[in-house]
């Protein structure tokens, strides 16, 4: 072993290189992490973190007595999590299987061209391109009101904000999500996948019993991954959306950190309900990959 | 193999080409609008699928200065400084990562790694940049997410994919590590330098929360700012924003869809070139970890 001196003369060079990268890694993920003391703080921004009151547990009073608008924010966020995990998360496996099964590989290129490219535009994009095009002013509406049909707003509708931001998140997401799926697809043994066509198991026994049970670890590690991400739903696309349809429904853990501290002005609360739903999350993903080792899965990280 | 039934493939293809007119219908839809004549816009009565007389002058009125071509201008500078001090950054801290024995290597990539699992959470990091006294300043939108961890990683994996000899050689032949990593590290990596640059240059053109949250006045705006402003919330737009010297504004809705084409464009610029190294199968090696 050689010296600490010698270690440090030889790697100083590279230590150096680390350093702004560091820098910024304290200073921007771990050095916040101090400031959620302001959640026991009546956080005033003119005596700052250093000389606001601590209070105990006050700010945590609408998490622990159930305040209906906390609430609310929790049972929507749950509930889009829920669809999503649902209606979202098996669509790219699904396009995954379709285009691994298309034989003509000019077409596949190019639909995967295509349907990887929404993936790279901003939220803003998005929800402007939906205004658009389903908007009272949209173009469903203003082409059914040319073929004298009557018309419906499907935009700036509570019910059917939560049916709006998940059809968004498909159109966004769904092919740039297969990107991983195909990967595992292509690791599928021809071997196996020719024994099986020997033996004479039809397509569907094929999909069931070769090809699932190969990309299952990657299915089990991104459903992991969705679940330990439960609490955040779409922070950018909710706030762009939230003033046509109002809190009610569309009132998300995240927006409700940021209507309550930034706008409002309730640093504390904002604070509180903000640490919470931090440490549940990392406690959801915990427990979601303890869950993988005990079903015998692999998981996010190795045992 | 089994031969692929008809059925199947007319039904795959079907899926397929639904999905990607999905796609491709509303960028034309707003395309055309945004270089539709007037009068073909009043009698479709908002958008049209197809124009015969095409005129830039939506265009025109964006560009001739005013609240959009700054914010356009503002959008370019943050992406290009930006991207270029993400990528030193990433570079330097990856390539420190990749070389096995350093001082201290352990701690680093576990504190790299660790900013990936949590969140300090949005009232936190307002206060950290509030601190730092970097409000209203363009470097609240750059210096907090300068560094993406999971970008590191990836780094490093490749660097470290690099053989150990070709360094060896040159550490004997008396090169120090910034000139190892200039010489030799660096020009086998384009590919993934390329990749992570792009993807670096794509988060920040479309950053949007960081710009509302961290800058105050609207003259700092970047695109997506008035994208949100001009387009989804529909705010009207006029000859005080665009200060136009055109005599006729076109219609609102050929402004606002310049302004969507304008703020697309750039990514639509450059994802031919990301595509070409998915097909490499970097990112997906990459998503492997």
């Amino acid at each position: 072993m050689r010296s600490l001196r010698d270690r440090w003369r030889r790697d100083r060079v590279l230590l150096l290189l680390a350093l702004p990268g560091v820098t910024v890694l304290l200073l921007f993920h771990y050095l916040p992490l101090g400031g959620n003391v302001i959640a026991f703080q009546d956080f005033q921004p003119f005596l700052g973190i250093w000389h606001s009151p601590y209070v105990g547990l006050d700010n945590f009073e609408p998490v622990l007595t159930g305040d209906p608008v906390f609430l609310n924010a929790l049972v929507n966020t749950l509930i889009i999590t829920l669809i999503q995990v649902v209606f979202v998360f098996p669509l790219p496996i699904c396009l995954a299987l379709i285009l691994n099964a298309t034989v003509s590989e000019r077409l596949k290129r190019l639909s995967q061209s295509i349907l990887y490219m929404p993936h790279f535009l901003s939220w803003v994009i998005v929800v402007a391109l939906f205004q658009q095009m389903f908007g009272n002013g949209g173009m469903l509406n203003a082409w059914l009101r040319s073929a004298d049909l009557s018309t419906f707003s499907v935009v700036g509708v509570p019910e059917l904000f939560k049916l709006m931001i998940t059809s968004q998140v498909i159109w966004k997401d769904t092919g740039w999500s297969t990107i991983i799926f195909l990967a595992a697809l292509s690791r599928v043994d021809p071997a196996q996948m020719e024994a099986a066509v020997v033996d004479g198991a039809s397509a569907a026994r094929r999909l069931w019993h070769v090809t699932l049970p190969a990309i299952r670890p990657v299915i089990v590690l991104l459903l992991i991954l969705r679940l330990g991400d439960s609490l955040s739903v779409g922070f950018e696309q909710i706030i762009l959306q939230q003033a046509q349809v109002g809190a009610g429904a569309s009132e998300v853990l995240d927006t409700y950190v940021y209507n309550h501290g930034i706008v409002g002005g309730d640093w504390g609360t904002a604070a509180a309900v903000g640490l919470i739903k931090g440490m549940v999350g990392v406690a959801l993903v915990l427990g979601a990959n303890r869950l993988a080792h005990a079903l015998g899965e692999q998981g996010v990280y190795a045992k | 193999m089994g031969e692929p039934s008809k059925l199947g493939v007319g039904a795959r293809g079907l899926v397929l080409g639904l999905g990607c007119l999905a796609v491709l219908v509303p960028f034309w839809a707003v395309l055309m609008t945004s270089i539709a004549s007037p009068e073909e816009i009043n009698s479709a009565g908002g958008f049209v699928l197809w124009t015969n007389e095409p005129t830039l002058d939506s265009y025109r009125a964006v560009l001739s200065g005013g609240i959009v071509t700054r914010a356009l201008l503002v959008s370019a500078g943050i992406t290009a400084v930006g991207t270029a001090l993400s990528l030193v950054s990433t570079i330097a801290l990856a390539y420190a990562l990749s070389r096995p024995g350093t001082l201290l290597q352990k701690p680093i990539l576990l504190m790299t790694v660790f900013t990936l699992l949590f969140n300090p959470g949005i009232i936190p990091m307002y206060l950290t940049v509030k601190q730092l006294g970097l409000l209203d300043s363009y470097l609240a939108l750059i210096l907090p997410v300068l560094v993406n961890a999971f970008n590191v990683i990836v780094m490093r994996a490749f660097f470290q994919g690099i053989p150990g000899e070709l360094r060896e050689s040159a550490y004997i032949d008396g090169a120090g590590e910034l000139r190892i990593l200039l010489r030799i590290v660096l020009p086998l990596s384009k590919a993934v330098v390329a990749v992570i640059g792009l993807f670096y240059a794509v988060a920040y053109w479309n950053a949007f929360f960081s710009a509302m949250l961290y800058l105050q006045s609207s003259e700092k705006w970047p695109l997506q700012l008035v994208l949100r402003t001009y387009v989804v919330n529909n705010t009207p737009i006029g000859a005080d924003q665009l200060s136009s010297n055109l005599e006729n504004l076109p219609p609102q809705i050929s402004v606002q869809m310049a302004i969507l084409v304008i703020s697309v464009l750039p990514i639509l610029f450059i994802y031919p070139f990301i595509q070409k190294h998915f097909a490499k199968g970097l990112m997906v090696g990459a998503v492997k970890g």
